[in-house]
């Protein structure tokens, strides 16, 4: 009998280990790996640190986007009160369009320069990221 | 008139499935065998409406019927016959009518192949999946009715199908992953009437793993089917974004995974009953919360296009029911399957728990990392996102002991074994793994990576264990089934190798490129030829001719850049440079100045071995599937414990 709650003991501890290890590494990677998402407005306002890994969304401006030499581009993207530029370096998505919603990935590193690493457009050319939304819609209400 | 035809269709096909549930319901209480046979005849009455409205909606978009407003929204008079049946199932309503065919063609096969079946097992099966069909006939009918008309727009020559849908790749993937999908709804049934008949025996799990090797193998399938065309489709090389809806068909995955593994034990060893009946329960509660994720449009992702409160409120209150009262039933039954004794540390039994307890975690980690989103903002806390480091974080370190574990555990026998005298007998498999893939890494590449390695050298491990258990088993003692389980198992060794050369040798460009220009990537000269206007059926465009040469071999690919007139979207069209061990993979980004483009060129090293070994597992389901141990009658179901 004693064996046999040994056997037990010791398959439970087993999937408490490897329940445990994930745990632990979920934690370790939600910290590290979360995007908060901002409007332009809440980076004007100052509410975004520095170097700190966020999501912003937005419009882009009309007749804000400016392409370099190479593959950098330059754009605004603004929402009813405030606008933030926006640099980043590679091809930007099909969708990507002056005048429609998009959300972009990286952190600011300057007080209004935000350094995208990701240009995220969806597929389809009516659609609006739900935050981009929401934020715009939230603004209209309050003035 | 079609389509007041399919909406009478569907409504008879809600009758039918209500009265598939209510007599013979009736007929077990009354214990009234007249009336538990009425089964077979409401099945075939409810498929077959089910098929008639499916018909009729093909009907609809082949005549261009624009007063339909979903044929609107998804066709257009322009839109190539081919993608016109496609389109059927491009939008909600469609995908909708097609997960309830599907369900339907799973109710017929299963009414048509368990004619052995203890008939009241069949019934109590037949009334479990009427039931699901019937709530989502409602759910059409209700909230998205693929008849509705309009007659607000008149004049309209439809405002076509979403052109990333337009694709070779989309005819099969959505159908494969809904045949998945509800697939699993069959192993459901079958748990759901288990509990309710209070019993599993050996000829239950005869009559589940057949079905759920069925439903794994068209996940399978879809998975496989997603990833390349979202490879080929996407325009930018990567194969998995660990997006929400790719997450939700990768969550029944694995529960289906551990599923066919507990099954075995449930088989040879009568253990696990429990366990196994809450595996069924939960692969199809994830389908279903899948579904919820993807139509509800709580999830922003690539592929939700359906955003509407009702829909969402409908589905949460029918997954509610659905998986609440199973697991009330399971809670109220488990307790007359469950076995006391526990199995030995060192044996088979343990072994297939331990492969379970790491399926169901990565799935716990998948689903945390899906939902942890919609839990902040639910809760107020702000809007965040998960991005893919952060499964790439989590899933590899899981991962890795889960491929020691999966080599080890085939030498370990039944009941008891000596850990030492299996890792001994192991040893020279241990060593020529690690030897391997260091000779193999230290000629081809270019550097050494640790991760690369790793990676190698536990497929290798994966590899050389699984065929070497053929000799240990005895050539004569291999079954189909076996033989699957090795072509399988192999399967995922040959994915982890694609993937982990591809990520960790694959190299990226992104460049602005003139015709007549070339750039040298990986000993491959890849030289921009020129480019000229192109005309489709329903897009314009540019096509560009680009030459890759590497000595004397040289190919020719043309990647192209689309403008579908009618939604005006701009759509790249990559162009890949396919061979078994590398792929070269050009997209046109876009227009720099009046000649020079924006490129992104990639080399890809044994990418294309991701979906080898995609299809190699869905080979080994197949193959595990038409085992005859499973087809005999009942009577030799015996033998199945002897092995």
């Amino acid at each position: 009998m004693r064996s046999a709650r040994r056997q037990q003991l010791t398959i439970v501890l087993v999937i408490l280990a490897i329940l445990s290890l994930a745990t632990a590494l979920v934690l370790y990677a939600l910290r590290q790996n979360i995007s908060l998402f901002y409007t332009p407005s809440q980076v004007a306002e100052g509410q975004v640190q520095q170097d700190q890994q966020i999501r912003l969304g937005g419009m882009v401006q009309k007749g804000s986007l400016v392409r370099d030499k190479g593959l950098m581009v330059h754009f605004k993207i603004g929402d009813t009160k405030h606008s933030v530029a926006v640099q980043y370096k590679g091809i930007l998505p099909d969708l990507f369009k002056e005048g429609q919603g998009v959300v972009v990935e990286g952190k600011l590193i300057g007080a209004h320069l935000f350094q995208a690493k990701e240009v995220l457009a969806k597929h389809d050319a009516n659609y609006m990221p739900p935050e981009v939304k929401a934020s715009l819609q939230a603004q209209r209400a309050a003035s | 008139m079609i389509a007041e035809l399919g909406c009478l269709a569907l409504i008879l096909a809600l009758v039918a499935a209500l009265l598939l549930v209510g007599l013979p319901c009736w007929g077990i209480v009354k214990q009234r065998a007249d009336l538990q046979r009425l089964d077979s005849y409401y099945l075939s009455l409810h498929c077959g409406f089910v098929l008639l409205a499916y018909v009729c909606l093909t009907a609809c978009f082949l005549l261009d019927d624009f007063s339909v407003s979903y044929v609107m929204a998804n066709s257009s008079v322009s839109l190539p016959l081919f993608y016109k049946l496609c389109a059927v199932w491009g939008g909600h309503e469609g995908s909708m009518l097609l997960w309830v065919l599907i369900l339907s063609l799973w109710m017929c096969l299963v009414g048509f192949f368990s004619r052995d079946l203890d008939s009241l097992m069949r019934t109590r099966v037949l009334i479990i999946l009427g039931l699901l069909s019937a709530g989502f006939v409602l759910f059409l009918l209700t909230t998205s009715n693929p008849f509705a008309r309009q007659f607000q727009v008149l004049q309209t020559s439809g405002r076509d199908l979403n052109p990333l849908l337009q694709d070779p790749g989309f005819l099969l993937h959505p159908p494969m992953l809904y045949m998945g999908y509800v697939g699993f709804a069959v192993a459901f049934a079958f748990a759901m009437a288990a509990l309710w008949a209070g019993r599993v025996d050996v000829s239950w799990t005869k009559w589940v793993r057949p079905w759920t090797l069925a439903a794994w193998c068209c996940l399978t399938a879809g998975i496989t089917l997603g990833s390349w065309w979202a490879y080929r489709e996407l325009g930018w090389g990567g194969w998995w974004f660990w997006d929400p809806v790719e997450n939700a068909s990768f969550m029944p995955w694995l529960v289906g995974t551990a599923l066919i593994h507990s099954l075995m034990v449930t088989e040879q060893r009568q253990q696990f009953k429990a366990w196994t009946i809450l595996l069924a329960i939960t692969a199809f509660s994830l389908s279903l919360i899948g579904t919820f994720l993807v139509r509800s449009g709580v999830l922003t992702s690539v592929h939700a296009f359906a955003v509407d409160p009702l829909r969402g409120l409908y589905i949460l209150g029918f997954l509610s029911v659905t998986i609440g009262g199973a697991m009330l039933l399971f809670v109220l039954r488990a307790q007359s399957l469950a076995t006391t004794e526990a199995p030995n540390v060192v044996s088979k039994e343990s072994v297939l728990l331990l492969n379970n307890v790491f399926l169901v975690v990565l799935m716990l980690t998948v689903l945390m990392g899906t939902i942890y989103p919609l839990l902040v903002d639910g809760l107020g806390l702000g809007k965040l996102s998960v991005g893919a480091p952060y499964f790439n974080a989590v899933f590899v370190p899981l991962l890795l002991p889960m491929l020691f574990i999966m080599g080890l555990g085939l030498h370990i026998k039944w009941l008891k074994d000596n850990l030492k005298r299996c890792l001994q007998s192991l040893t020279w498999a241990g060593l020529l793994s690690v030897v391997l893939p260091a000779l193999v890494l230290g000629v081809t590449a270019k550097t050494w990576q640790w991760s690369a390695f790793l990676g190698l050298a536990l497929a290798t491990w994966v590899i050389i264990t699984t065929l070497s258990s053929l000799r240990a088993r005895g050539f004569k003692r291999i079954n189909q089934a076996y033989c699957g389980m090795v072509l399988a198992h192999c399967g995922v060794a040959v994915t982890v190798i694609g993937i982990t050369v591809s990520q960790t040798y694959g190299v990226q460009k992104d460049l602005p490129l003139a015709p007549g220009q070339e750039v040298l990537l990986q000993g491959y000269t890849i030289a921009f030829v020129n480019q000229s206007p192109l005309q489709g059926p329903n897009y314009t465009g540019v096509r560009a001719q680009f030459r890759v040469q590497k000595g004397e071999v040289v190919h020719t690919i043309y990647p192209e850049k689309r403008l579908y007139t009618v939604g005006q979207m701009v759509m790249t069209e990559s162009a890949i440079d396919v061979s078994p061990f590398r792929d070269i993979y050009i997209a046109l980004g876009e227009p720099q100045n009046a000649e020079s483009w924006s490129v992104r060129v990639y080399y890809k090293p044994l990418v294309r071995w991701i979906w080898l070994g995609g299809f190699m597992i869905l080979g080994g389901g197949l193959l595990a599937m038409t085992d005859r141990r499973y087809y005999r009658k009942r009577s030799a179901a015996g033998d199945l414990c002897q092995n």
